[in-house]
C-alpha cells in the first residue's frame, strides 16, 4: 500500500509480558528487526486472556513503544497464541489422481492437501496451521514434490494444529479493537521453532522447548518438517506459586526471590544456606532456606521436562532427535536448567539462539523475544511466498476472513 | 502438669536431685528392668508390673504389681493389647498410687505384645496424672515377628506418644547391625537389653549427677517432647590419654546413628559428657565442637558432669530427636528456643522444681491423643474433642480461579512437591 507496506510485526500476547517486535523485509526478502516494544502483561494467565482492559492497555503499550522504536506505523500483526487448549496432531489426506496419463498436476496436489484439512474436529475447535510434511506418492515416502511425477494415488502428511475457537478469538478481537489488522495467527510453538531453528537443525532432527511465563510450548522438527507440537499450561508463573506456597511468602517476594536466587539444580554447597528477608526498614521478616527454594523450583522444572519427555516418548520421536534440544523462553535464563534437562531427556541441551534474522542484536540475543521474533519470520516467509508487496496488501485479510466465515 | 490437684511432689531437699521411679512393664519390661545394673541406678526405685505372674516371680524388681483379673486365668493378655488396656484401665488407682511421689518415672517396656502396648501408654497417662514427668524407653519388634506384632507396636507407640512426655525408642530391626552372623538368640536379645539400659542409665545420669553444665528436666522435656517420632540414641565410652577423639568417632560410627548420618538429619540434640575428676574443658570443646560441626541446623542442648568413679574414662550420651511432622516444627523450635534463653538467662534458682511445660502443652497433647488413639473412646478427654479429617487443603495461589491444569488426572497447579510428597525438612 504506502511506504511501510514491508513492515512486518510479530505480536505476542505472553503471560509475563506483552511483546512487538517490527521486522523490515529488504528486497531480497531477508527479515532486519527495526523496532521492539514491551509491556509487562497483566491480564494473561497460562497464556489466554483474563482480563481484556487489562490486556488490552498492555498491547496498546506494547505497540507504540515498538512504533516509536522502529519509526514506522504499525498497521497489522502476526499474532502469536498458545494456551492449554491448542493440540497437535498428524494427519493423512488421500487423493486419486484420475487424469489418463497417471501425471501429477498441480490440482491434484491441491486437491490432496484439501483433503488433509478436512479433518473431523469438535464444532468448537479450529485449525490455526495445516502444516505439510511429506508427499507419498503411490506409497514411495518422502516425496517433497510430486508435480510432474507418475502415480495413481497421493497421500499427503500434514501437521495439523488446532484450537478452541472462542479463546483463538479473545485475542484476535482485543487486537483487531485497538485498530490492527491481524495478519494471521500462529502457534507460539511453531513461531519460536522458526526463529531459532537452522534448516540442518530441522533436517537432523530437533527439539524447541519455550518455558514462557504461563506456558511450555515445544515443537518437535524431524527429517525438515514439524513431526510434533505441544503445550503445557505450566510455565514460570507456576514456578513462583510453588515457592509462594512452600516458602510462606507473599508473590512477589516469591519472584524476586526466584529470579536473585533460583536454580535448577540443588548443589551440595548451598545446602543449610539461608538468606534473611528484610521489609523496607531493613529488619529482619523471615529467613528463607535456599535449599528449600531450590528443591521447590527444581522439583517443578524438572516435572516440566518429564511430561514433555513422556510426550515425545508416546509419540515414538525419541530416537530422531539427532540436533538435540533447544531452549529459550524466559525460563530458560534459570541457571542450571540444560544441567537438570539433560539427564531426564536424554539428550545434549543447549540454549537456543535467534537465527538468521538481522537487526537489533540486544533484542536478537534475549531468549524472551524469540517467539515474537518468530512471528516476525513467519510473517516475511507468508510475505514472501505471496510474491512481495502487492499481493501482501491484498491477500492481507483472506486467513482472518475464512477463520471469521468458520466460526 | 501443675494444674493437677494432687500436691506437686518435690526433688529431695538439699541434694536437688529428683526422684526417679523405673517401669518395667510386660514379659519384656520386666526382663529388660532386671538387667540393668542396680549399683549404677542407685536410689531408683524399680518397679515391675505384668500380667504374667511367672515372669514377675523371677523379677528383681522392689515393687512388684501383677495386674490380674478373673478372666484371665492368670494366663496373661495372650498378646492381645486390648486385654492389656482393659486391665490397666481397671487398675488404674493402683497404677498412680505406684507412681506417687516421683519426679520423674522412666517406663521400659517391649512393645508388641499384649502388655507392653496395651499397659504402657495407660501407665505414661497414671503418671502424667500423678504429677510425674514421663519418659518411655521402648523396643520395637523384629522385622521376623511378623505383621501383627508390628502393627500392635506401631499403635502402642502412637499411643504413647500421645500421652507421654518424650518416648525414645529401639527398633530392634536396627540391632541387626550390631549383630553378626553367629551371635546367639541369647547374644542378641542381651545387646538389644543393654542398649536399652545405656539409654535408660544415660537419661539416670542426666537427671542425678551433679553437672558442670547442668541439663535440666524441661530442656530433656522440650528437646523430646513431639520430636520422639524420629529419636535416635546412643551412648558411647573410651578410656585414655585419645579418649576425646576415639568417643566422637565411636559415636559417628554408632549403627543407630545410622553411621552418624542421624545427627545431620537431627534438629535438636541433647548431649551429655561425663568423665572423672581428670575431665578437661579443652576436652569437652573437642568433642563438642566435633559433632556441632555435624549438625550445624541443630538445637544442641549440652550438659557435662563429673563421677568421681569414671577415672580416665569418657562417655557420651546422645540423644539426636528429629521433628518428623513439619505441622508442629514453629511452635517447637520456640519451645526449644526459650528453655535455650532460660539457661542463658544466668544462674538458675535452685529452687527448681518440675517446671511446667508450655501451658497449651496439655491441650496439645489431648489433640493427639484424639487424633492417634484409634481406640480414645475410652478416654474421656479424647471424647469430648471434635477432631479435623487431615484433609489437607492446598491453595493454588494465583491459579486459584483460573481454569486447572488437569494433565493425566493431575492437577499441575499445585506446586509439584506437594504432589510427590516431597518433605522440605
Amino acid at each position: 500500500m504506502f511506504d511501510d507496506s514491508n513492515i512486518i510485526v510479530g505480536l505476542e500476547i505472553g503471560t509475563s509480558k506483552v511483546c512487538a517486535v517490527v521486522g523490515e523485509q529488504g528486497v531480497d526478502g531477508a527479515l532486519n528487526i527495526i523496532g521492539v516494544g514491551q509491556a509487562r502483561s497483566r491480564g494473561v494467565r497460562k497464556g489466554e486472556i483474563v482480563d481484556t482492559a487489562q490486556a488490552e492497555e498492555d498491547v496498546r503499550n506494547a505497540i507504540v513503544e515498538a512504533e516509536q522504536m522502529a519509526d514506522a506505523e504499525i498497521r497489522s500483526v502476526f499474532l502469536g497464541v498458545t494456551g492449554g487448549h491448542i493440540r497437535g496432531f498428524n494427519n493423512r489426506g488421500v487423493h486419486p489422481v484420475v487424469s489418463a496419463d497417471r501425471e501429477i498436476s498441480d490440482d491434484d496436489v491441491q486437491d490432496v492437501i484439501k483433503n488433509a484439512k478436512a479433518i473431523n474436529l469438535p464444532t468448537e475447535n479450529n485449525v490455526i496451521h495445516a502444516v505439510r510434511q511429506h508427499f507419498i506418492v503411490d506409497g514411495q515416502d518422502g516425496v517433497t514434490n510430486p508435480v510432474g511425477m507418475l502415480g495413481s494415488r497421493l497421500e499427503v502428511d500434514v501437521h495439523v494444529v488446532h484450537g478452541h475457537t472462542n479463546r483463538l478469538q479473545n485475542a484476535i478481537r482485543l487486537v483487531k479493537g485497538l485498530q490492527l489488522q491481524v495478519e494471521e495467527i500462529v502457534s507460539n510453538g511453531l513461531a519460536t521453532s522458526l526463529a531459532l531453528l537452522t534448516n540442518e537443525q530441522k533436517e537432523l532432527g530437533a527439539l524447541v522447548i519455550d518455558i514462557g511465563g504461563g506456558t511450555t510450548d515445544y515443537v518437535v522438527y524431524v527429517g525438515g518438517v514439524i513431526k510434533h507440537t505441544g503445550v503445557l499450561a505450566v510455565g514460570g508463573d507456576h514456578v513462583s506459586n510453588d515457592l509462594a506456597y512452600g516458602l510462606k511468602v507473599p508473590l512477589s517476594r516469591a519472584e524476586k526471590l526466584k529470579l536473585e536466587h533460583g536454580a535448577a539444580v540443588v548443589e551440595e554447597s548451598i545446602k543449610g544456606q539461608t538468606v534473611t528477608l528484610t521489609n523496607e526498614l531493613g529488619l529482619p521478616l523471615k529467613t528463607i532456606n535456599i535449599e528449600h527454594l531450590r528443591q521447590i523450583m527444581s522439583l517443578r522444572l524438572e516435572e516440566i521436562f518429564q511430561l514433555i519427555a513422556q510426550d515425545l516418548e508416546h509419540a515414538g520421536l525419541y530416537a530422531y532427535l539427532r540436533s538435540g534440544v533447544y531452549l529459550t523462553g524466559g525460563g530458560a535464563r534459570v541457571p542450571g536448567l540444560s544441567t537438570l534437562a539433560e539427564p531426564i531427556l536424554q539428550m545434549p541441551v543447549s540454549y537456543g539462539k535467534t537465527s538468521s534474522v538481522s537487526g537489533l542484536k540486544s533484542a536478537l540475543d534475549q531468549p524472551e523475544f524469540s517467539t515474537a521474533i518468530g512471528l516476525a519470520k513467519f510473517g516475511s516467509f507468508k510475505a514472501r511466498k505471496n510474491g512481495g508487496k502487492s499481493s501482501l496488501a491484498h491477500g492481507l485479510k483472506s486467513t482472518i476472513t475464512s477463520f471469521w466465515r468458520r466460526s | 502438669m501443675n494444674t493437677e490437684s494432687d500436691p506437686q511432689p518435690t526433688p529431695s531437699e538439699g541434694t536437688n536431685r529428683p526422684v526417679v521411679k523405673i517401669f518395667g512393664v510386660g514379659n519384656a519390661g520386666v526382663d529388660l528392668l532386671d538387667r540393668f545394673d542396680r549399683t549404677e541406678f542407685a536410689g531408683a526405685d524399680f518397679v515391675a508390673i505384668n500380667t504374667d505372674a511367672s515372669s514377675l516371680a523371677n523379677s528383681t524388681a522392689t515393687v512388684k504389681i501383677h495386674l490380674e483379673t478373673k478372666l484371665m486365668r492368670g494366663l496373661g493378655t495372650g498378646g492381645d493389647p486390648e486385654r492389656g488396656r482393659a486391665l490397666a484401665e481397671e487398675h488404674f488407682s493402683t497404677l498412680k498410687s505406684a507412681c506417687a511421689g516421683a519426679n520423674v518415672v522412666l517406663i521400659v517396656a517391649g512393645l508388641g505384645g499384649g502388655a507392653g502396648s496395651g499397659i504402657a501408654p495407660v501407665l505414661a497417662k497414671a503418671v502424667k496424672d500423678s504429677g510425674a514427668l514421663a519418659l518411655a524407653f521402648v523396643t520395637l519388634p523384629f522385622g521376623c515377628e511378623g505383621n501383627r506384632r508390628l502393627n500392635q507396636a506401631q499403635a502402642g507407640l502412637e499411643q504413647l506418644k500421645a500421652v507421654a512426655d518424650g518416648v525414645v525408642y529401639l527398633s530392634n530391626q536396627k540391632a541387626f547391625k550390631l549383630i553378626d552372623e553367629n551371635t546367639s538368640v541369647l547374644e542378641t536379645f542381651r545387646i538389644t537389653g543393654s542398649l536399652i539400659s545405656e539409654s535408660v542409665c544415660g537419661v539416670w545420669r542426666l537427671l542425678t549427677r551433679p553437672g558442670l553444665i547442668q541439663i535440666h528436666f524441661d530442656d530433656l522435656c522440650s528437646l523430646l517432647r513431639d520430636r520422639h517420632s524420629e529419636s535416635a540414641f546412643a551412648f558411647v565410652e573410651a578410656a585414655g590419654p585419645a579418649r576425646s577423639r576415639e568417643t566422637v568417632e565411636k559415636l559417628l560410627a554408632h549403627p543407630l546413628l545410622d553411621d552418624g548420618r542421624a545427627l545431620g538429619e537431627a534438629d535438636a540434640l541433647l548431649i551429655s559428657i561425663m568423665g572423672g575428676k581428670d575431665l578437661t574443658m579443652a576436652e569437652i570443646n573437642r568433642v563438642m565442637e566435633q559433632i556441632n560441626r555435624h549438625c550445624e541446623k541443630a538445637v544442641v542442648i549440652m550438659g557435662a558432669a563429673i563421677d568421681p568413679e569414671m577415672k580416665n574414662r569418657l562417655s557420651i550420651t546422645l540423644i539426636a530427636a528429629r521433628n518428623s511432622g513439619p505441622k508442629s516444627t514453629g511452635s517447637e523450635k520456640t519451645e526449644t528456643e526459650e528453655a535455650a534463653a532460660n539457661r542463658l538467662a544466668g544462674p538458675r534458682t535452685h529452687q527448681r522444681s518440675v517446671t511446667p511445660a508450655n501451658p497449651g502443652a496439655g491441650e496439645h497433647r489431648d489433640i493427639l491423643a484424639g487424633r492417634h488413639g484409634s481406640r480414645g473412646g475410652r478416654r474421656p478427654t479424647a471424647k469430648m474433642l471434635q477432631t479435623q479429617l487431615p484433609l489437607a487443603i492446598v491453595s493454588k495461589g494465583r491459579f486459584d480461579k483460573s481454569e486447572p491444569t488437569i494433565y493425566k488426572g493431575e492437577d499441575l497447579d499445585i506446586p509439584t512437591y506437594i504432589r510427590r510428597g516431597v518433605p522440605l525438612n
